[in-house]
């Protein structure tokens, strides 16, 4: 195969305005969209800004969205797109852009600071932690996240409504919750902090209506839904929503309330 | 001139891979205000890449492991010219770091009676690498970013503030060390997102930005590897050490044209992974150099049961350190009996059932799989040697991690010389980050502390004179300078590779001359707001310095050693082993010095057979 | 500072809520997808929809349910006094007389609860029902959202107490496919194309029912260390691998159960005998 022409549409701009301008551009074979936007770069428009790092789809960082879709620049193959077809190149849309298809994804590092780190056990020191492989294989599923935000940026909670970042954490983090509840040596509770409770209390895990975006577009594989959020949510039953100690709460909520 | 944002920290790591971030917890936790500034997104640094493991002797594989036998293959792998108190250091120290990583909240992959599992290396004599499937770099960074979150957390719970003892800076680039003197003073950099300057002003500055990779056409490495590091020591008056030492990793893909490079980890071959030619041969019985004969199986049956019962056989070939498997492949690459695309074929679909294939190498069979549309459960991949590493670097003292000659300047991982030797083996890269991170942090933490009552002052004149050369591409044209890059790359690529000769290289030098002329015009469009044409003018300074003392090194050292081979002397030189090359900026000329190292301690010398050390030795040093 | 060139301002577009707050990326069009997503929520929508009719027509027909030895599973167990007599069936008058209407929404009850709560179905219905959202990507018509956090839709949180009910309900359908050996005559030892869709029937509604999310949970996956509990820890990888499965199985035994209702109801309106096997 041989090299053609594409047709591209690549946004730019920045937080006071932009749109899509159109490019025609070389395309090799075995190419992905990010050595096209290289490409870009190099040719046509040097001050494109983009983001990105290892071009192996391992750090996360070439997050964008391609034909409207959330992926990762370096993983997405050109030969998925039809010779005809124009490529659409947008910067992730849930997030507040800085220029070009580089946004600011501070949201998710501040998330990921809400959550409260691995508490190690008390009087098990280094070299004495003993864990079974079957109890460290969930944990470790989600440990392979690359936190591309792939999975915030489509989680439609914060995606359209902007007003909803305050309380919910998104996907990733509610992993990183499931994650640490399931390790099998943290003790977070035993330092008096709930993960199953907090979970639904402070990181917003209610608003999750387990559509299953996350797992989609997860450049990693991570059954996110199936094996982290509802995991997780069933643990919150577990604390919150035992028949009689709920129906106790909403009568005494009530009669206070009336 | 402009008025520039600063402020005060008591040490600043500058890079956020695993030597950054483990310097940044170490001086925040004896106490210092750490700030961290990185190119990339926090999590995001090349230490991702790492796959194959952290080699440690903890002994959980095999329990005649100890550090002894570590320390020894570490030597043995950098053909002796390592900075042995760094080797020794490095193979005391590797257990613990490793154990601490775990109360930290790491996850790695456990053995039947649930300690750490290890597995087997090139150059390793026993199964040592803790590792994660093969993402065990991505478990490191990420480990340590959330040890520094944790950190945040408990000074939030103090202060109210995250960020008040410990703060990253991310996508923020520096251009600058500053100096008071002999001292260093701070640092000045860009914010990448808004291209504002900023200064931080410290007494200690921790230098961990990693390789040089970017340098070079076929590389692994990520774009954040411009050798700023290196480049910085130098600007501020530090040495380089060794910087002929660049390792080319036998096993990048090759195939399709815009992955060229990517790694293909080493795990593939201690796993059971082998090699081929076109003509189906295991090649790599025909390598096995003289140092090596007693350690390495001479038949495919000898190679093959190894896997199995390691005590009683000899490792395959395949696992031999990667210069001669490099080498080795360049050399039937050369002779005509490559794969279709340049490289030779990496099996493990003939050797392990798939489903085996896609527990231990999930990473690699999607690499493959997404990347090349190949099926590694079904088909042999194609590789061949990419510029994976610097074994070269920032000298150090072996204890403390401090640079040579400028207080207060420390270094640690891949930019820090010496630990190494001439060729580093793999899973000793995770292990150096985290004993040298954490030394390098410990000793800058007490420098600043020491420092408190006579801060160095920051020089408004250096402040302007960095700001007024980061602006330069601004206001100068004639040169693109994703084209210069090019140039660049392929001037490294082919005149000081993996094979080098004299001429080529004093041609290269002669290029690099020409190529940093016309940097000097490289001019950008745009504006300063997150602007990668701009960035790369200003990373091309760093490339084009580090890579004149690649070059000089290389044309200098009339041997061929581990990571460094000339054509023209295909012999180890035992008398080249004592001779360090250290390479300093002499006004605006890179100029290069020789220097004899002190001689390695009786008592390490004494773990060695005397047979082996004749092959390294001079007659002079063993009879000392 | 110097070199500030002004970056391009081209589109400006009144701005809005989700993809087009203020300081994202301005993109008036709300999706840039290209591909057919719609197809998806279309589909699911559309069989949803017609198993809504058929089962609400069928639940409240209150006739044509029992042609023995068959029950039609919407009817089973049968718990009035105006249910048909089955001989050895599974109806026991606890509900007497005053029940008026189709027993079957006695029971139906359970079954409708514990699938309209299931983990899957919610997908299925938010997405194709409610557009919340319609498509990965494809922004919601709604203003505002909450979720799963207020009445009602917080009582999603009470499915395990469905899973709970759904397994006797299992095991009586369980009980009504053993009865189906028999003959129309109650003698054992008859096998007919009833019994065939009984079976068939029976197996996808206990694989949906182990495959449940909550199952998983409860028989393993609430644990912490499994290595202390190996034969939970094997239930748990059963009801995992029967979870991954989890939609697949949600949609075969929502068809097989209406097509067993079907088969009851055509065989005793009369349509066509059951043909026999042995």
């Amino acid at each position: 195969m041989s090299g053609y022409e594409a047709r591209f549409k690549v946004w730019r701009g920045d937080a006071h305005g932009g749109g899509l301008e159109d490019f025609r551009v070389e395309v090799n074979e075995g190419e992905v969209v990010l050595d096209i936007i290289h490409r870009l770069q190099a040719t046509q428009a040097p001050d494109l800004a983009v983001r990105w790092n290892c071009k192996a789809g391992k750090c996360g960082s070439c997050s964008a969205e391609i034909n409207g879709r959330p992926r990762l620049m370096c993983m997405t193959r050109m030969s998925v797109f039809t010779r005809e077809e124009t490529v659409t190149v947008t910067p992730l849309r849930a997030f507040p852009v800085v220029r070009d298809l580089v946004t600011d994804v501070g949201f998710n590092y501040r998330k990921a600071r809400e959550v409260p780190a691995f508490v190690p056990p008390a009087g098990v020191g280094p070299g004495e932690y003993r864990m079974m492989q079957e109890d460290v294989d969930r944990s470790q599923e989600f440990r392979k996240c690359i936190e591309c935000f792939l999975c915030q940026d489509t989680c439609h909670v914060v995606r359209d409504h902007e007003e909803n970042k305050a309380a919910f954490a998104g996907p990733r983090f509610l992993m990183r919750i499931a994650e640490l509840d399931m390790h099998p040596l943290d003790a977070a509770a035993e330092s008096g902090v709930d993960r199953k409770r907090t979970a639904q209390d402070e990181h917003g895990l209610g608003y999750c209506n387990i559509t299953k975006c996350c797992t989609e577009v997860c450049p990693e594989g991570i059954k996110i839904t199936d094996n982290a959020l509802i995991p997780l949510k069933e643990r919150a039953v577990d604390r919150k929503y035992d028949p009689l100690v709920w129906l106790g709460s909403k009568i005494r909520r009530r009669s206070s309330a009336g | 001139m402009s008025v520039v944002e600063r402020q005060g920290w008591d040490v600043v790591v500058v890079g956020a891979g695993g030597a950054g971030l483990r310097a940044a917890i170490e001086a925040r936790e004896r106490g210092a205000r750490t700030a961290v500034i990185c190119k990339s997104l926090f999590g995001k640094a090349h230490t991702v890449m790492a796959e194959g493991g952290i080699a440690a002797a903890m002994a959980n594989a095999n329990e005649n492991d100890t550090w002894q036998v570590h320390f020894r293959d570490t030597m043995r792998g950098g053909k002796f010219l390592n900075q042995w108190r760094m080797a020794e250091l490095h193979a005391q120290e590797a257990p613990d770091r490793v154990w601490e990583l775990e109360t930290w909240g790491a996850l790695f992959d456990r053995t039947k009676d649930g300690r750490i599992s290890q597995r087997n290396f090139g150059g390793h004599e026993y199964p040592r690498l803790a590792h994660v499937g093969d993402r065990t770099g991505l478990e490191l960074i990420r480990t340590l970013q959330q040890r520094i979150v944790a950190l945040q957390q408990e000074d939030f719970a103090a202060t109210g503030d995250y960020e008040s003892r410990l703060r990253v800076f991310q996508e923020c680039t520096v251009t600058r060390v500053l100096k008071d003197g002999d001292r260093v003073s701070g640092v000045f950099g860009y914010e990448r997102e808004s291209g504002r300057f900023f200064v931080l002003e410290a007494p200690a500055v921790v230098i961990a930005t990693g390789g040089i990779g970017k340098s070079f056409k076929v590389t692994s490495n990520s774009w954040e590897y411009t050798g700023d590091g290196h480049a910085l020591a130098l600007l501020a008056g530090a040495p380089l050490l060794n910087m002929e030492f660049v390792q080319f990793h036998p096993t990048g893909m090759v195939w399709p044209p815009s992955v060229k490079g990517i790694l293909v980890t080493e795990s593939v071959r201690g796993d059971g992974g082998v090699l081929r030619n076109s003509d189906g041969k295991r090649f790599m019985f025909d390598y096995v150099p003289d140092v090596f004969k007693e350690k390495y199986a001479e038949t495919e049956d000898e190679a093959d049961r190894w896997y199995e019962d390691p005590d009683h056989n000899r490792r395959p070939p395949e696992l031999l350190p990667r210069d001669e498997v490099a080498r080795a492949i360049n050399t039937e690459v050369k002779e005509g009996r490559g794969s279709p695309h340049g490289g030779v074929f990496l099996d493990v679909s003939t050797r392990m059932p798939a489903e085996v294939i896609k527990r231990r190498l999930p990473s690699m069979y999607h690499q493959f799989k997404e990347l090349a549309d190949v099926d590694i459960t079904a088909e042999a991949m194609e590789v061949g040697p990419t510029c994976h590493y610097v074994m070269g670097g920032i000298a150090v003292e072996s204890d403390s991690a401090a640079a040579r000659g400028v207080p207060g300047l420390y270094a640690a991982g891949e930019v820090a010389g010496g630990m190494h030797g001439s060729n580093r083996l793999g899973g000793n890269s995770l292990s150096d980050l985290l004993v040298f991170g954490r030394r390098a942090g410990w000793h800058a933490a007490e420098h600043a502390r020491g420092s408190a009552a006579t801060r160095p002052v920051v020089d408004d004149a250096q402040v302007d004179a960095a700001a007024e050369e980061a602006l330069r591409p601004f206001s100068v044209s004639g040169e693109n300078p994703y084209t210069l890059h090019q140039e660049l790359q392929r001037t490294m690529n082919d005149l000081v590779g993996i094979i080098r000769r004299q001429g080529e290289m004093e041609q290269a030098l002669q290029r690099l001359a020409e190529l940093r002329v016309r940097a000097a015009r490289a001019g950008v469009e745009g504006h300063r707001q997150f602007n990668p044409g701009w960035h790369l003018a200003l990373d091309l300074r760093n490339m084009l310095l580090v890579s004149e003392c690649v070059a000089r090194a290389a044309l200098e050292r009339t041997e061929s050693r581990g990571g460094h081979t000339r054509e023209d002397f295909p012999g180890m030189d035992r008398a080249w082993r004592r001779v360090n090359l250290l390479c300093a900026l002499a006004g605006d000329a890179v100029a290069l010095s020789r220097e004899t190292t002190a001689p390695i301690r009786p008592d390490l010398l004494a773990l060695f057979e005397k047979e082996e050390l004749v092959k390294y030795l001079a007659e002079e040093e063993l009879y000392e | 500072m110097a070199t500030g060139t002004e970056p391009p301002t081209t589109e400006r577009h009144p701005r809005a809520g989700g993809v087009r707050a203020a300081g994202r990326a301005a993109i008036a069009a709300p999706h840039l997808r290209t591909d057919r997503w719609w197809l998806a929520p279309a589909a699911t929508a559309a069989g949803l929809l017609a198993f809504v009719v058929y089962s609400t027509w069928r639940a409240f027909a209150g006739a044509d349910y029992y042609a023995a030895p068959y029950v039609s599973p919407f009817y089973s167990p049968c718990l009035a006094e105006n249910c048909e007599p089955m001989k050895g069936g599974p109806n026991w008058e606890i509900f007497g007389s005053w029940w008026g209407i189709s027993p079957a929404i006695i029971i139906l009850v359970f079954p409708l609860g514990f699938r309209l709560t299931c983990y899957y179905y919610r997908k299925a219905y938010y997405r194709g029902f409610w557009a919340s959202p319609p498509a990965c990507a494809v922004a919601e018509p709604h203003k505002k959202y909450t979720g799963e956090t207020r009445f009602p839709l917080i009582l999603q949180n009470i499915h395990r107490y469905f899973f709970y009910a759904a397994i006797p309900v299992a095991g009586i359908l369980t009980y009504d496919t053993v009865l189906a050996f028999r003959d129309e005559r109650y003698d054992w030892g008859h096998m007919g194309l009833g019994t065939l869709v009984f079976v068939v029937n029976i197996v996808l509604i206990w694989a949906y029912t182990l495959s449940c999310h909550s199952c998983r949970h409860i028989v393993g996956g609430k644990l912490k260390h499994f290595s202390r509990h190996p034969v939970r820890y094997r239930m748990w990888q059963f009801a995992g691998k029967l979870n991954a499965r989890h939609m697949l199985l949600a949609w075969t035994s929502l068809a097989s159960v209406a097509l067993a209702d079907l088969y009851v109801y055509l065989v005793a309106s009369g349509v066509f005998e059951d043909p026999r096997f042995f």
